[in-house]
């Protein structure tokens, strides 16, 4: 069974502009998968639609917006409220500031709130927050707030957040973005020992070498190249054509 | 980022006070402070017992007396409206130490003075044996509409992650020469709180879709805040505070 499975994806904003213009992206369950793509290519679109906060309920007739997306070979139906409560439990996402992501007055509370969102309580509540927590290296931080803790601590207590809930497919939109080396390097380990299936949106083209296998690339709302990372990282033609650049100095190995 | 900021009023001690449920002390502070605002200012002994009441609290809850003497600072407009009246109120004058003052207005001062000052103590107490996000617990748990709580609660929250960008911004517009010194130069501060609105506007859309991504329907689960509810035992035992207040009132207050 497909862990993602996208078909034929549209979507259009209210304003006309066409975000997403036919995608279709099948992952199985395990890879590990970056998403690459210049900026305003509709990458952050494209996450939304993976848990169904987009298209919303209302715009799901609307023109330009069609195609499916299933998870775990469910398929998101925008209109079915516990079908969206599955979906936001078997999907992960991560988002980019972990200051948007954790809003609670302290770490732990933070950390049971997707999981207390889906009914558990008492034991099993603090179970689950634990087991994330530790799973992240930050149980110490359990009882602090998320402003006394540095950017890399926060965006692990992120991961942290939806670990927790236990999904099945994880979501990180620019997990090294504004990390210190050692920090990117931790969150990477953290992230290879996850047994789940990753879905990484990234212009560190480098880290995406490191921690995916296979990489998909997004322009102009399609799906232009699709293959492992490292042959597509090789191909400086198509890197070019589409925005993306190596960083100075940095060969792709062999 | 400034360390500690969330427990500014917080004094951290492990007394009988600082365990019970906040919802109870919530409830009792409120009490007692209507029946304090409810004395007649002519009660002078029943103020004297509301007094000795606090010390008691405060005693047991061991919050240090110069704190609780500095946190009340807080109070000092009101003292200089208090101790302005006497000399501006209308009707018979007496003499105190020379000076010519008005009687009603030394009734009126004494009155804003005495409640205002049982009113912050009280009020200062409450916040230093309970931490802020156990005082929004208990708002909640008092059935506050959580529309209420929700937003007291992001305010604590995000207030240092706003002051944060606020800071970041004036240092980038100094660097820039932006010297807002003079009231003609303040442009630059009114479009920076502009900016400030409408980055942390847009803060909240990111992190109300971050929510609905782990499953918010518009409530924040019950499961969070599910340790130290209040039991029976507990509201007893808070409820001595205002009885006690209550029969000082009928005692002394009320003649």
């Amino acid at each position: 069974m497909k862990a993602l499975e996208i078909s034929d994806l549209h979507y259009s904003y209210p304003d006309g502009h066409e975000a997403l213009q036919g995608v279709d992206l099948h992952i199985g369950a395990g890879e590990r998968v970056a998403l690459l793509g210049p900026n305003g290519a509709g990458k952050t679109t494209l996450v939304l639609h993976l848990n169904g906060i987009l298209p919303p309920a209302s715009a799901a007739n609307m023109r330009g917006v069609r195609g499916t997306v299933a998870v775990g070979g469910k398929k998101i139906e925008p209109k079915d409220r516990a079908g969206l409560a599955e979906i936001r439990r078997r999907v992960g996402l991560v988002f980019q500031d972990p200051d948007d992501q954790l809003f609670l007055p302290t770490v732990g509370e933070d950390v049971a709130f997707g999981p207390a969102n889906l009914g558990l309580r008492g034991e099993e509540l603090a179970a689950a927050v634990d087991e994330a927590l530790a799973a992240v290296g930050m149980s110490d931080v359990k009882h602090r707030a998320p402003h006394h803790l540095s950017l890399g601590q926060r965006r692990r207590v992120a991961v942290a957040t939806v670990l927790a809930m236990k999904p099945e497919l994880l979501v990180l939109d620019e997990p090294s973005s504004n990390l210190d080396p050692q920090a990117r390097r931790e969150l990477a380990e953290i992230l290879l020992s996850l047994p789940v299936t990753m879905l990484m949106v990234t212009h560190d083209l480098p880290y995406a070498a490191q921690l995916c296998q296979r990489a998909v690339v997004l322009d102009e709302g399609r799906i232009v190249a699709d293959g492992p990372i490292l042959e597509i990282l090789a191909d400086t033609q198509l890197l070019a054509k589409h925005r993306l650049e190596l960083p100075y100095g940095f060969a792709v190995p062999v | 980022m400034g360390a500690g900021h969330a427990h500014a009023m917080y004094v951290h001690q492990h007394s009988a006070v600082h365990h019970l449920a906040p919802e109870t002390k919530i409830a009792a502070a409120l009490a007692f402070t209507i029946i304090v605002v409810a004395t007649p200012r002519e009660g002078l002994l029943a103020f004297g017992a509301y007094a000795v009441l606090i010390a008691a609290i405060a005693v047991l809850a061991r919050v240090p007396a110069l704190w609780l003497a500095k946190r009340s600072l807080i109070e000092i407009p009101f003292v200089a409206t208090a101790l302005l009246l006497p000399f501006f109120a209308a009707g018979p004058k007496v003499s105190v130490l020379g000076l010519q003052v008005a009687q009603e207005g030394l009734w009126g001062g004494w009155n804003i003075l005495v409640k205002g000052t049982l009113g912050v103590l009280i009020a200062l107490l409450l916040a230093a044996t309970t931490p802020a996000r156990d005082i929004m617990t208990g708002l909640d748990r008092l059935r506050l509409p959580q529309a209420i709580t929700q937003i007291a609660m992001f305010m604590l929250r995000y207030l240092e992650v706003l002051a944060d960008e606020a800071r970041r911004m004036r240092i980038a517009r100094m660097s820039r020469l932006d010297d807002p010194r003079f009231l003609w130069q303040v442009k630059g501060f009114a479009t920076g709180l502009g900016t400030l609105f409408l980055r942390a506007f847009e803060r909240g859309e990111r992190v109300y879709l971050a929510m609905r991504s782990r499953g918010y329907t518009g409530r924040l689960p019950a499961a969070l805040q599910a340790d130290n509810v209040a039991n029976t035992r507990q509201w007893m035992t808070v409820a001595l505070l205002p009885a006690v207040a209550l029969a000082f009132l009928i005692l002394w207050g009320l003649q």
